[in-house]
């Protein structure tokens, strides 16, 4: 296992992220690199400010001051390739689980035949391979939350964006597709930025974490996770470095 | 520690419970079948069971708010026909009146009844502390968090003097971290009123985290799959070696639900 990073290029590179609303300073000064491939987690208190940190890596509001560069050029929904993975399920309801992957595959007007096969091969990944002609209505929570992730992972994005994917699922089942999350970035080696209450599934998930402050948030700290996968959450390393981070943002 | 719920007469009983739904367009769902179990007297048992299927269906049941369609359910050895002031619920939903205060809210269940304001007022103050909102009696739930939302939620239902407190995944709609604080105070409130309490939820952490005992169910339909006496002294340690174990013995012997 490698450290994380170590060796590749940086992919994203936030440089002096700042964001005020009027007089309230949200976000203070960020800057981190997100190397290519790399699986990074963000924890933070509750109410950091998480929400308006990833608003702003997407450019979905404008930024106070600093600058969000991507291979070294600023950040532009336009040009890059950004794909986003909400806490609600947001698959679009009138559009099958294959209309809905093949969705920003068509709208990036790539060959027919490129579509299909990353269509397939992400739908494979997911296990979904059997219900491709099922609508949204017609599946469980978790199986639409996993077709919202084929969807993002099939545009091949820059950089990949998930805000809690898995917050309201049982621990048996957010296991289940936590493991299938890391297989597909794995095979896949998509930049992926994972946003999370969830210190244990950031411990899990990450090969480094971010640390926020409370508000106004700056980046507290920094942990690399250099464990073999699968990760077993009652291993000590893997208890050591959950405590040691709760440590850090502990405010109940 | 053997002595289960057994240790003195239950509290709540439930014999051989079977709910079956029929479904549009014809056919039969049976989400619970053959469900007994006994809760003892100010025990708190947790219904731990995985996906979306029968847990809340056995609490409305227990509530008098379903009835059974095979089975039966006693309260201190009195049958459940319908809905009891003994039995309090929290949703998890939270389910406040939007245009009631925090007061107003909590005091509701006591004022239905007819008890006079002031000492209903008195009450509601109680348990208001009681939850840590003292100062938001005036607030109305759209200025609350959801946490406090919540906490709202739990003062209405102790507010009624419930013998019984049922809870319905309370903590589900909240992040990990205002979870791990709401149990605390959950736990803190139980220690202190000692309530008969029966917590329903899918997430195994807060289940062992909880729990006196756990009744895990089977997916759907929904049957007891086995039971665990959780004898870690509390406050419980979330990281304990014996903790974490217990957590991996109830997730082997969960289904999975995808």
């Amino acid at each position: 296992m490698q450290a994380a990073g170590n060796g590749r290029k940086v992919k994203v590179a936030v440089r002096n992220l700042t964001k005020k609303y009027g007089d309230l300073l949200v976000l203070d000064d960020i800057s981190f690199d997100v190397r290519d491939g790399e699986f990074l987690c963000i924890v933070g208190p509750t109410g950091c400010g998480k929400t308006t940190f990833l608003n702003c890596l997407t450019r979905l509001i404008p930024l106070t001051a600093g600058e969000i560069l991507i291979d070294g050029e600023p950040a532009d929904p336009r040009r890059h390739n950004l794909a986003f993975v909400f806490q609600e399920p947001s698959a679009m309801p009138w559009l099958t689980v294959e209309q809905n992957v093949r969705f920003g595959l068509e709208i990036k007007r790539l060959p027919e035949n490129e579509i299909r096969e990353r269509v397939d091969r992400v739908i494979r990944l997911v296990g979904l391979s059997d219900f491709r002609h099922y609508y949204p209505r017609q599946l469980s929570a978790s199986m639409v939350q996993r077709v919202v992730i084929a969807r993002a992972f099939a545009v091949n994005p820059d950089l990949l964006l998930m805000d809690e994917p898995y917050g309201q699922l049982d621990i048996k089942l957010r296991y289940h597709l936590e493991d299938e999350v890391v297989r597909i970035w794995q095979e896949l080696g998509t930049t992926v930025l994972f946003v999370t209450h969830n210190i244990e599934e950031a411990v899990y998930l990450a090969e480094r974490i971010l640390v926020l402050s409370q508000k106004p948030t700056k980046v507290k700290a920094e942990v690399h996770v250099d464990l073999p996968r699968p990760r077993n959450f009652a291993d000590p390393e893997f208890v050591r470095i959950r405590e040691e981070v709760t440590e850090m943002i502990k405010w109940w | 520690m053997a002595e289960g719920g057994d240790r003195m007469k239950p509290k709540i009983t439930c014999e051989s419970i079977t709910k079956v739904f029929p479904m549009r367009g014809g056919g039969e769902l049976t989400v619970l079948e053959d469900v007994s179990l006994t809760v003892a007297e100010n025990e708190f048992l947790v219904i731990l069971g995985p996906g979306r299927c029968g847990k809340t269906t056995l609490l409305n049941i227990i509530a008098g708010l379903q009835p059974p369609t095979r089975g039966r359910v006693l309260v201190d050895g009195a049958v459940v026909t319908g809905p009891h002031p003994d039995v309090g619920m929290v949703f998890q939903g939270i389910a406040l009146f939007p245009w009631k205060t925090v007061l107003e809210n909590v005091e509701m269940g006591p004022r239905l009844r007819g008890v006079p304001k002031r000492e209903r007022r008195e009450k509601a103050e109680y348990y208001i502390r009681l939850v840590g909102l003292q100062g938001f009696e005036n607030a109305y739930p759209h200025q609350l968090s959801g946490g406090m939302k919540q906490r709202v939620g739990i003062a209405r239902a102790y507010c009624n003097d419930p013998k019984v407190l049922l809870m319905d995944e309370p903590f589900g709609h909240l992040d990990a971290q205002t979870r791990y604080q709401m149990e605390q105070e959950v736990l803190r409130i139980w220690e202190q009123e000692r309530r008969t309490v029966m917590f329903v939820t899918n997430n195994i952490e807060e289940a062992a985290y909880l729990a006196d005992r756990i009744v895990l169910l089977s997916s759907c339909p929904a049957r007891v799959k086995a039971e665990y006496r959780i004898d870690l002294p509390r406050p419980r340690n979330y990281t304990d070696p014996r903790f974490l174990e217990i957590r991996q013995e109830i997730a082997a012997n969960t289904d999975l639900v995808l």
